[in-house]
């Protein structure tokens, strides 16, 4: 148990200590300043040529949204027209894998651009390598720099005064993948292919077992896929289980190496923040906002998780490991409690155990985790969802003082409350009507099949599946029987209003921002680097997460729990 | 003597017509201004259904009795709220009834091109009118003296009861209609048409009717709307969720959760608080123009504050006199006083005061007598010419020196310039006198800061408001001053044009300014500022191009009306905290009463013990309705503002209406369940 | 149109450069160390037996037994149970697995049966078990190979994998290496027995 623990403290001081360097360089190159991977930019700029983008061309907030908008509607065409006609592809399917069929298209497609990585198929009898490459690895790439190029226009409106100009999405986009994404994927790349993580192009592997039977095994070039499925926030396995594979996570070194890699740049964005605008107290703020719910999850679940099921208990058996379940032994419980909420944290949806067996209160800890989506969050859009709630903290916080709501010198008015609203209110939204709609389902047709488990823990799969698809995690209880064409569909429209309506009316509130005078501080001003204002934001993100689904997690997990 | 101030907050009749009102107010084209409010009242007449509905047996729905308990229940939630806007527009009402009083139907002498004089009602008298107001008459309408000065006894509008004096072409021409004239004859012209003054405009303001919302309350309301369609569908996909689990709910359950958590005591109060605001202001003699100002006077980053009247008391004081060159101390008082007697500045005023406190016995032996000399800008001097020849003169030291012929090269030159030196450099200023072109001694004047009033800037400086004086005095003399009473900045030789480039300067760095002005040439500078205020007895200029009016004419206003307006948000936001964080206890007991009987061990969620879900029910929905009347008070009265700094403000709020606001709907709860499990 | 031209360029440029020269380059890397790049086969005259880290089924007394597996050890569809913890029908199957186990393992106390040997891992692949899954299965293997208990223990030590550094995580047994490193020592002891016997 204390190596356990001493593994979980391992990591989470590893990724503090190293998001902190890491937010600095991001700052750096979201600005244009000198670093050292200025040696890539004679690649940037022959590709922003040939692409005849000019890199310094200021734009609007509307004209961005309307790049990343085209761009990422020609990511999903090509991702959907890849995945239906695999089968024609005359290279890289040794497996010999079929076409996909039309909404699980649709819903791999749309999960994928959208950053959100939830997987109705499985990847070893669902994907072909050259799917796995043009579509996956690229989209796990594309949409994490459409998310950490989003933030970037966000930062510059907020340092912005009386200015239409957010910056160049363009240019942001590609920086993002070449100077941010790439050089940490081939580092954790290299990690797991040291540590046998396959990369290869053979098909599955005949293997004689020492009890004589034939099984074949599944390989394929995965550890480049999964470096960066970990640093984009995205988490779509290359296998079904993910990484609980032992492909996919071979050892606690790898297992280290990836929970690392899945908190790393969300953490580092938020203290990019704080470099960027020069307010490094404000960024701790956050962080520690963040860092409380945070740490909260993590220290619940991996007790829960430690001291095992009292279902398995009652049976009689000892449970020294814990509550084993769809988990793996050589990670044991309490690091795949810290994967659990690291990745529903993120909005990284990759996972080294089966949530769907994890015991009810740390499914309902991943599970609120995700409707607050801005514990550090995916990667770019995590930032952006965070601040959304800043808004409207600064706004009661503001009125609380009696001044006009202010931040960073900007006012927070109608417009900017308005979207903020829409914006937050979309997720419970999106969640609650999805999961009424499949309980109503479920409820009149009990025969349909959805559900793996019964009662209340059948309750909180369809709730999860809603939950994971609007906040673009990706994560399942699997046990959902997912790919049915009402599934495919519901969640695929899902993500996509999950994802880009909460970029979109962000970036508006910044270009709105951003035209703003500033207001210079005084003494009166509201001080948001405060322990009070952090004490208002946690407050904020606790309130509104907890008030719009209580009522729902009290008849999933809650409801499980006590009935135990 | 000022109107009562602290009008009861609850007066009989007031809540008589509030009572009324509420019901007025049901209407639901007046409900829809407050979507929050509006949604209870749709949630009251689906109970009423539900109540007729549950007659039958079978319905499931509950019993009769108890639906209609929460029809009526709901019902409560909203009249209650309609109270409170109700009972905030009355008092508002009531105020500006008192002062509406003055404006009842008077005769006005109309004066006709042709110089004739036509008798005519006030209500007639169409803008720019003139008319003639005589001694003994009530002036019939707003207006502006053309000719003439007069005493005016203002005492009905502003409570003060000493008369002020209004002439033509002075900073102080204007005068307002139900006012006296006390003395003398004005010739005076409309300046607004009857119905649109700016008392009406007031009125207006605090009737429900025309009142437009602020920016700031229109944030809020979208706020509060987003949290009511979460809560909307919370509690609608709540019905399919409990179908899948087997668990009826009741929609008496469900419409009783839905109305416990969107906020309807913020929802309930708010308008209640904008109303209050506005009365706040109108009880402090203040008229504003509209929500917005006031609001806008709670961010107000600088102050622009004349220095005399606001800061130093009135116009400069004697404060010593210094003979010189021989002249006793006795003669010396004795001339200065002869200079003074007929001089009608206020520094002239004073030195006769000083010197009757000084030699009393002079005063009462000295006639007035002898040829005055004005102050003119040619010679910058006054005084008299006595009986017996005698010239007596008094000015600055250049002033005299130029008159004298003096070169300061004697003894006792050098021994007054050195007097002059260290009277101004200790903020005060020198008047050099002159008897027979012979230097005489010096007079000391000085600024009378007020008492208090560094009290009151350091309060400012709290808030984060900035302080600066503008006063027509020398670098010097300002900056001595500015040191005394701890203003932050100064402009020191004010031209008008230089308030106008300081507020532009400052709006450029985006800050909020106010200034309170009232001659014409302070108007574009009062339109420039983001807080204007114009001082009653300023002139019609200087009043429309402000966005406030103060009826006392009280160069401190500024300061009171900051705190009206910082209290008016902070009350708004604290009010939205403490209905937000409620829901908590809310959700506490009303969620496992929903369940508690279809999945027994959620009753482990209700740590309050409730006694049974009815009551559970019940009890919840009485404490979100009786939260409403029990913060009234609170709405109409303002949350207290402290200038303790924002970071220990926001603490201090948070622990009182945050913290409070989590405890005590759970201690309110249990009570009322206490109760009613004695009836369920 | 033109921005569209624009946009569909750069897709293709990223397209080439994270889709495909990324995970070459990589692969590229992975040439230098083949062993690894192959998720660390097993070759046993030649045969490939297994995968380091991908587990085995094991059913036969004689071989030290691994976890549950959903997905029945297939390498090539692989995925846990998804069982919920209340699961009565899940509930049911683990007890029936605790009655197996205890029927073939005849001495084991119910309470000493650690729950990882009675629930399915996530990956259906689980390679390990803990070391007290291991010990409790020492006499059923030793009797079935007819071979020292004490020796079977002190292989089962042998292969205890201590935590990351000693510090970080889990110990653990590799269940394909123990039965490996069993068949080894067994063999050995069989070239015995076959002597012994005469054969």
């Amino acid at each position: 148990m204390n190596t356990e623990l001493f593994g979980v403290v391992a990591i989470l001081f590893l990724t503090f200590i190293l998001a902190w360097p890491l937010g600095k360089y991001i700052s750096k190159v979201f600005k244009g300043e000198k670093v050292w991977s200025d040696f890539l930019s004679p690649l940037e700029n022959w590709v922003l040529r040939i692409c005849s983008i000019d890199p310094n061309e200021s734009m609007d907030w509307k004209r961005n949204m309307k790049a990343m908008l085209r761009l990422n509607l020609i990511f999903f065409l090509w991702s959907i027209l890849i995945l239906m006609i695999q089968k024609y592809i005359p290279i890289w399917n040794p497996a010999n894998i079929g076409n996909m069929e039309a909404t699980l298209a649709y819903n791999t497609a749309t999960s994928f651009t959208s950053n959100t990585n939830l997987q109705h198929y499985s990847g070893e009898t669902g994907l072909s390598y050259f799917s796995q490459l043009l579509v996956i690895c690229f989209l796990q790439f594309v949409s994490a720099g459409t998310g950490i190029a989003t933030l970037a226009l966000l930062f510059k409106g907020l340092v912005q005064k009386q200015a239409a100009d957010l910056g160049n999405f363009y240019h942001l986009f590609l920086k993002s993948c070449t100077r941010i994404l790439l050089p940490l994927s081939i580092v954790v790349a290299i990690i797991f292919l040291l540590n046998g993580m396959p990369t290869t192009f053979a098909g599955l592997q005949e293997v004689q077992t020492l009890e004589g039977d034939t099984v074949q095994v599944a390989t394929g070039p995965v550890a480049p896929v999964i470096a960066i499925k970990q640093l984009g926030t995205n988490g779509g396995g290359f296998f079904g289980p993910n990484c609980a594979h032992p492909f996919e996570n071979a050892n606690y070194l790898t297992n280290i190496s990836a929970n690392i890699s899945i908190l790393l740049i969300p953490v580092a964005l938020v203290f990019a923040f704080g470099f960027y605008l020069n307010r490094k107290k404000l960024a701790w703020i956050f962080f520690g906002v963040m860092t409380i719910v945070f740490l909260t999850f993590v220290s619940s679940a991996a007790t829960f998780e430690s001291s095992g099921n009292p279902e398995i208990a009652k049976l009689g058996i000892s449970q020294p490991p814990g509550s084993m379940e769809g988990k793996e032994v050589r990670f044991g419980a309490a690091a795949s409690a810290l994967w659990g909420v690291s990745t529903t944290s993120t909005s990284n949806g990759s996972v080294n155990s089966m949530h769907d067996s994890q015991t009810p209160f740390s499914g309902g800890i991943f599970l609120l985790d995700m409707m607050i989506n801005a514990v550090y969050g995916g990667v770019g859009v995590g930032f952006i969802n965070f601040f959304m709630f800043v808004v409207i903290a600064v706004f009661i916080g503001g009125l609380m003082i009696g001044r006009t709501p202010e931040f960073l010198g900007k006012k927070i008015e109608a417009r900017e409350v308005k979207i903020a609203s829409l914006v937050i209110l979309l997720h419970p939204f999106l969640i609650l009507v999805g999961t009424a709609i499949a309980a109503f389902t479920a409820a009149i047709e009990p025969a349909i099949g959805w559900l793996n488990n019964p009662s209340y823990h059948g309750f909180s799969e369809m709730l999860y599946e809603f939950t994971s698809a609007s906040a673009n995690n990706g994560s399942g209880f699997e046990g959902l029987a997912d790919n049915t064409p009402f599934w495919n569909i519901a969640c695929g429209t899902v993500m996509l209003l999950g994802r880009y309506l909460p970029i979109i009316g962000p970036i508006a509130l910044a270009g709105s921002l951003a035209a703003k005078k500033s207001v210079p501080f005084s003494s009166g001003s509201l001080k948001v680097d405060s322990l009070a204002f952090g004490v208002v934001l946690l407050g904020v993100l606790v309130v509104i997460a907890a008030l719009s689904f209580f009522p729902a997690l009290t008849l999933g997990p809650i409801a499980e729990f006590f009935s135990m | 003597m000022k109107r009562p101030k602290n009008l009861k907050l609850f007066q009989s009749q007031i809540i008589k017509e509030s009572i009324i009102a509420s019901f007025v107010k049901l209407d639901p084209r007046l409900m829809l201004k407050n979507p929050v409010m509006f949604t209870v009242e749709i949630g009251t007449v689906i109970m009423l259904v539900v109540s007729f509905i549950s007659l039958s047996p079978d319905s499931g729905q509950g019993s009769f009795i108890y639906n209609v308990a929460i029809t009526l229940l709901l019902l409560f939630t909203v009249l209650f709220a309609n109270f409170a806007e109700a009972i905030a527009e009355a008092r508002g009402k009531a105020q500006a009834a008192s002062l509406r009083k003055t404006r009842h139907e008077t005769e006005a002498k109309l004066l006709l091109s042709d110089g004739s004089i036509k008798t005519v009602s006030s209500s007639q008298l169409k803008k720019d009118d003139i008319f003639i107001v005589e001694a003994g008459d009530t002036i019939p309408i707003d207006g502006e003296i053309i000719e003439g000065i007069a005493s005016i006894d203002e005492s009905a509008i502003t409570g003060e009861s000493a008369p002020v004096i209004r002439e033509a072409g002075t900073d102080h021409s204007g005068v307002i209609g139900g006012t006296k004239v006390l003395s003398d004859k004005i010739k005076v012209q409309v300046t607004t048409r009857p119905g649109e003054t700016f008392l009406d405009k007031m009125i207006e303001l605090v009737e429900g009717a025309s009142r437009q919302k602020t920016p700031n309350e229109i944030a809020l309301t979208i706020l509060l709307a987003g949290f009511t369609i979460i809560f909307l569908l919370v509690t609608v996909t709540l019905k399919p969720f409990s179908d899948y689990a087997n668990t009826a709910v009741t929609i008496a359950a469900l419409i009783s959760l839905f109305v416990c958590l969107i906020p309807t005591t913020i929802g309930g109060l708010l308008s209640a608080i904008g109303i209050a605001g506005m009365d706040r202001a109108l009880r402090a003699n203040v008229i504003a123009k509209s929500g917005k100002a006031v609001e806008n006077a709670g961010d107000n980053d600088t102050v622009l504050l004349d220095k005399t009247g606001t800061i130093t008391i009135g116009n400069r004081k004697a404060t010593h006199l210094y003979p010189f060159n021989g002249f006793g101390k006795q003669e010396f008082v004795k001339y200065c006083l002869l200079s003074s007697l007929a001089d009608p500045t206020p520094e002239g005023k004073s030195i006769v005061e000083l010197a009757a406190h000084l030699e009393p016995q002079i005063v009462q032996k000295t006639a007035k007598d002898g040829k005055f000399i004005k102050f003119t800008a040619e010679t910058r001097m006054s005084g008299i010419d006595l009986p017996d020849g005698t010239q007596v003169r008094k000015g600055a030291w250049d002033a005299i020196k130029k008159w004298t012929g003096a070169n300061g090269a004697n003894q006792a030159e050098k021994e007054i310039e050195g007097k002059i030196a260290e009277i101004a450099s200790n903020g005060g200023t020198p008047l050099v006198v002159s008897i027979n072109k012979k230097i005489a001694g010096v007079v000391q004047l000085e600024d009378i800061i007020k008492p208090g009033i560094q009290e009151r800037f350091a309060r400012l400086r709290k808030m984060g408001v900035k302080t600066v004086m503008v006063t027509g005095d020398n670098p010097l003399t300002a900056k001595y001053i500015a040191n005394q009473a701890g203003v932050d900045d100064f402009i020191a030789e004010a031209k008008p044009e230089d308030k106008m480039n300081y507020i532009l300067k400052e709006q450029k760095e985006g800050k909020l300014v106010a200034m309170m002005g009232d001659g014409t040439n302070d108007a574009p500078a009062l339109a420039q500022a983001d807080v204007g205020v114009a001082m009653n007895s300023g002139t019609q200029a200087a009043k429309e191009a402000s966005n406030m009016v103060d009826l006392d004419n009280d160069p401190t206003k500024l300061l009171e009306v900051i705190e009206i307006g910082k209290q008016l948000l902070i009350t708004r936001g604290n009010v939205t905290t403490f209905s937000i964080i409620n829901d908590v206890a809310k959700y506490f007991a009303i969620v496992p009463a929903l369940f508690a009987t279809s999945i027994p061990g959620l009753n482990a969620l209700n740590i309050m013990s409730l006694a049974s879900p009815e009551s559970a029910i019940l009890s919840a929905v009485i404490f979100n309705a009786l939260i409403i009347p029990a913060l009234i008070p609170l709405a109409l009265k303002g949350v207290k503002y402290k200038p303790i700094g924002a970071t220990a403000l926001l603490t201090r709020n948070l622990l009182i209406y945050g913290l409070g606001g989590l405890i005590i709907p759970f201690i309110g709860i249990k009570l009322i369940d206490l109760v009613v499990s004695l009836f369920v | 149109m033109k921005a569209i031209l624009k946009d569909l360029k750069l897709h293709f440029a990223t397209l080439i450069l994270f889709g495909l020269l990324f995970p070459l380059l990589i692969w590229a890397i992975g040439l230098l160390f083949p062993h690894q790049s192959n998720g660390l086969p097993i070759y046993k005259e030649g045969k490939l037996i297994g995968f380091e880290n991908i587990g085995q089924k094991f059913y036969s007394d004689k071989y030290f037994w691994g976890r549950p597996s959903a997905m029945d050890y297939n390498g090539a569809s692989t995925g846990g149970s998804n069982k919920g913890p209340t699961n009565p029908e899940y509930l049911a199957q683990v007890e029936e697995r605790i009655q197996q186990f205890l029927d073939k393992n005849p001495g084991v106390k119910r309470s000493e049966i650690p729950s990882e040997l009675v629930t399915a891992s996530g990956s259906g692949l689980d390679p390990h078990i803990s070391p007290q899954g291991a010990r409790i299965q020492v006499a059923r293997v030793a009797a079935a190979r007819n071979l020292d208990p004490e020796r079977v223990r002190q292989l089962v030590e042998s292969h205890i994998e201590a935590p990351l550094l000693g510090l970080f995580g889990t110990a653990r047994v590799n269940v394909l290496k123990l039965n490996l490193a069993l068949d080894e020592m067994d063999s050995g002891n069989n070239t015995d027995k076959e002597l012994k016997s005469g054969l």
